[in-house]
């Protein structure tokens, strides 16, 4: 089962540092004092991986698998092939021991298991199809992020799940199968331009867990993770992951933005330990100035959340922003501990017409998908309405007497 | 006229901090090809503007790679010199390339050739230059392509009637006179004549023979050329060569650096002994037993972007961690700061943010006398600061100016055109081995953009005198 309530994201024990700016794309530090103890990244997706840190021997823990890695999820139950794991999940102490069922080759798995029993559980996998040369490729054993549509897919999906009641005027299609399959488009990190590169010249702060992603200063991601060797391995898929297209095209067109450099009021200065308190309070400034302002419109809003999955005190969910038209609006998923921090965190932009489409979904869940309820609160008419929902590609959804009505 | 005396002693302090860092190799922030095709656009536009003052870059302390450049630029335009200006040319050009290594002045000649550069004043030049080679035998042998283009190329007779057979017609003849050449010759059947041959010469008759590397290795070692050796140490450790192992107190420093930087760390720990000996020594020897900076305070780079490239590999660090040796044998008392906080030089390693406005404050509290920064420039937590407590400092808390403080920088910005500065009022110097460290602090005090053209000028040519007549005393 699957609990919803309204979230707000707080970073706190997240320390903002000074950003680094390479071109158009701003790249903001997130550094903890102290690792938080208790969940890692599956270590899986540490043996995989080629230079990164070792790790030492580990006692029990909680470890965490981001949404759309690929790896062997399947090897331990005989089920091999690289598969992409679906939605970010929680797996319990000894997570790499096998048993359980495989995973079947029908693709989409019911997400959101509430069972938190101490028994690993086969992970929650897409499997893909990959030809001989990418699966030899595969074997390179690199992280890497799913195929482009298959992530983003994945996240609506995880969002919204269609109808729950059927009302006359929705298809059966949509009944059974929500509203998969969908296309969005999002772009890959490597074609946002400049994001490459920031990234491969970005200077990692030790004790980073964390960062966000400015797109010509308009927050583009926000990334964090529990644990600073986490980060380190997982600092260059950000460049595999998913944007949307305003962030695409903020990244096409601006022009290198500046960075924010302290300025220090001499008249003030009369000893080094005056010069020592003005750059300390510089750095305080900006880390204000940073969350308060540049980062205001993913920390100030209220989300939507559904608690997806509990285990060792950790939380997992997903949240959805208040979807309103022409206002910044993240989606993303949030592991957060049994005192509420943030140990995981991982959202994407929306773009506007993505935005409004969510809208249109969220109002409509709002009137528990009554098509007349809905156009009343536009003030349209059901037939306008129903065009409307056409427009933005839902007509499969829709009976075709009531698309068809004058 | 005096700010255009200001702007032609900024270009030429620009074209040479870029001559001395840059070789157009991929660096951190940008790839080879932004490297190259600036540093291209600064040779044009020197060789423009001021001849006489590119071609007097010749003398100072710039690398090999920008040297060969000059000469091939100032030879491929030599029509339009005067004939006081090529005597000088030449007798730079004669020296400079007496003083690079012979394999570099070959790829020039090569150079020279397929750019299709073959007036009288080039063949008098490679003339020379072949003629001056203490060995032609030897150059034969281990330059083998490079010796047979150059005499082409400059229409020159083979010293000898053998050395012309053996580098146009080897078959001609069924042995040699010439006990090296004969060597060659019986290298091709006979696996102990491999051993008298030149290291890379041999390398490829080994392979030829199938000799194991390790054996190889170990009966080869006394061919090696000094930084062959030390090139080789580690490969040869592996394969239990011990005959490859030699003294590293002998090794110049800036290399030296590079080797232990090489060396994961627990080899450097358990070797500390060894390594910071040889380090010292090599220091001591740079110095030339020099000393009495009074108190320094050094800020080294070791931030992520001091791994420089996987053309470059660590060489910002490198350089850092030589020039901390060298400012330890030349201070009084001395105190380094790593921007990491790492206090252990030995074990030093490119990683994390570039802290450098806080180092810089936290050394000015020692209270030195000289402040030496060693970094590629690239301030960026927060970005900028290192500029204002220097800006600060300078206004307020030190208007005489007591402490002098020089940045060095080892990394050329291609977008920039010219190495990184932290501060207008700070002088930057561009580095490339930590042993010119002395002589760049004394140009750099022409890079405030206060000194005009006619200081400057006084300076390159005392510099250009004592390159020359370095040249014949040797001889």
């Amino acid at each position: 089962m699957t609990t919803t309530g309204t979230l707000r994201l707080d970073l706190a024990g997240l320390e903002t540092r000074p950003s680094q700016v390479w071109g158009g794309i701003r790249l903001v530090p997130l550094v903890r004092a102290e690792p938080l103890p208790g969940l890692r990244l599956h270590p899986r997706l540490y043996c995989d991986s080629v230079g990164v840190v070792t790790v030492g021997p580990r006692t029990a823990y909680t470890s965490y698998i981001p949404h759309g890695f690929v790896a062997d999820w399947g090897a331990d139950s005989g089920d091999s092939g690289p598969a992409a794991a679906y939605g970010t999940q929680l797996r319990g102490g000894n997570g790499e021991s096998g048993g359980g069922r495989g995973q079947g080759a029908g693709g989409r798995t019911p997400d959101g298991r509430g069972r938190a029993h101490r028994a690993p559980e086969p992970v929650a996998s897409m499997p893909l199809r990959i030809h001989r040369r990418m699966a030899r490729r595969e074997a390179k054993h690199r992280l890497r992020f799913l195929p482009l549509h298959l992530a983003l897919e994945g996240y609506l999906s995880l969002h919204f799940g269609g109808p729950t009641i059927a009302w006359e005027e929705w298809s059966q299609r949509a009944l059974r199968q929500g509203l998969s399959p969908r296309v969005e488009e999002a772009y890959v990190g490597t074609t946002v331009r400049g994001l490459g590169d920031a990234l491969k010249v970005f200077e990692i702060h030790p004790g980073q867990c964390g960062v966000l992603v400015h797109a010509a200063d308009a927050l583009a991601a926000a990334f964090v993770v529990p644990h600073p060797e986490d980060y380190r391995a997982l600092h260059a898929t950000l460049v595999q992951d998913l944007y949307g297209e305003l962030v695409h095209q903020y990244a096409l067109l601006s022009a290198a933005v500046p960075d924010f450099v302290p300025r220090i009021d001499e008249s003030r200065v009369r000893s080094t330990a005056d010069l020592r308190a003005a750059v300390a309070a510089e750095r305080r400034a900006w880390a204000e100035f940073h969350d308060g302002t540049m980062a205001a419109g993913l920390l100030d809003a209220d989300y939507t959340s559904r608690k997806v999955y509990g285990m060792g005190g950790f939380t997992l969910s997903r949240f959805l922003p208040a979807f309103r038209p022409r206002e910044e609006n993240h989606i993303g998923e949030v592991i957060t501990d049994a005192d509420g921090a943030v140990a995981y965190l991982k959202t994407f932009r929306l773009s506007e017409a993505q935005i409004r489409r969510g809208h249109l979904l969220a109002r409509l869940a709002a009137h528990d998908w009554r098509l007349a309820a809905t156009a009343e609160e536009f003030g349209l008419t059901e037939a306008e309405f129903a065009a409307r929902i056409e427009a933005a590609g839902f007509g499969t959804l829709l009976r075709h007497r009531v698309a068809a009505q004058p | 006229m005096r700010a255009e005396g200001l702007i032609a002693a900024e270009d030429v302090l620009l074209f040479a901090n870029a001559a001395i860092t840059s070789t157009a190799q991929r660096e951190f922030h940008s790839d080879a090809y932004e490297q190259h095709l600036s540093l291209d656009f600064l040779h044009a536009y020197m060789i423009g503007n001021y001849r006489d003052l590119y071609a007097a870059t010749l003398a100072l302390d710039i690398n090999d790679h920008n040297a060969a450049l000059i000469v091939r630029r100032l030879l491929e335009t030599s029509t339009e010199a005067t004939a006081e200006q090529r005597r000088t040319e030449g007798r730079l050009i004669a020296r400079r390339l007496a003083a690079l290594p012979p394999q570099r002045v070959y790829t020039l000649f090569a150079a020279l050739r397929r750019a299709k550069v073959n007036n009288r004043r080039t063949r008098a030049i490679m003339r020379d230059w072949l003629a001056a080679r203490p060995d032609p035998a030897f150059d034969a042998v281990k330059y083998r392509t490079g010796v047979k283009k150059a005499l082409r190329h400059a229409h020159l007779p083979a010293p000898e009637k053998e050395l012309g057979d053996f580098l146009f017609a080897p078959r001609a003849r069924r042995q040699y006179g010439t006990p090296l050449l004969e060597t060659w010759r019986r290298a091709h059947y006979e696996q102990a004549a491999v051993y008298e041959l030149p290291f890379t010469v041999a390398e490829g008759f080994a392979a030829r023979h199938g000799i194991d590397r390790a054996a190889f290795l170990e009966r080869i070692a006394p061919r090696m050329t000094r930084l062959e050796r030390l090139r080789l140490q580690e490969s040869a450790r592996e394969r239990g060569a011990k005959a490859v192992a030699t003294d590293l107190r002998r090794m110049p420093l800036t290399r030296l650096a590079t080797y232990v930087l090489g060396l994961s760390l627990d080899e450097r720990s358990e070797r500390r002994e060894e390594l910071t000996t040889a380090l010292r020594a090599a220091a001591r020897r740079a110095t030339g037993g020099e000393r009495g900076w009074g108190r320094v305070a050094a800020v080294l780079d070791d931030s992520f972007s001091a791994y420089g490239s996987g053309q470059k590999r660590r060489r910002p660090l490198a350089v850092a961690l030589a020039a901390h040796y060298l400012l330890e044998a030349l201070a009084d008392t001395y105190t380094p700061l790593w921007t990491s906080g790492r206090r252990d030089a030995l074990l030093t390693f490119p990683h994390g943010s570039t802290p450098l406005g806080e180092r810089i404050l936290d050394a000015l509290e020692t209270g030195p006398d000289r402040l030496l920064i060693v970094s590629d420039g690239w301030d960026n937590a927060p970005p900028g600061l290192a500029a204002e407590v220097l800006r600060v400092w300078r206004t307020r808390l030190d208007p005489d100016g007591r402490v002098s403080v020089v940045h060095l920088n080892p990394v050329y910005d291609a977008d920039g055109f010219d190495v990184r500065r932290l501060a207008p009022d700070v002088p930057t110097a561009g580095i490339r081995d930590a042993e010119d460290l002395p002589s760049l602090v004394g140009l750099a005090q022409f890079a405030t953009g206060r000194t005009g053209l006619a200081e400057l000028r006084a300076h390159l040519d005392s510099r250009i005198a004592a390159f020359l007549t370095a040249s014949e005393e040797a001889r």
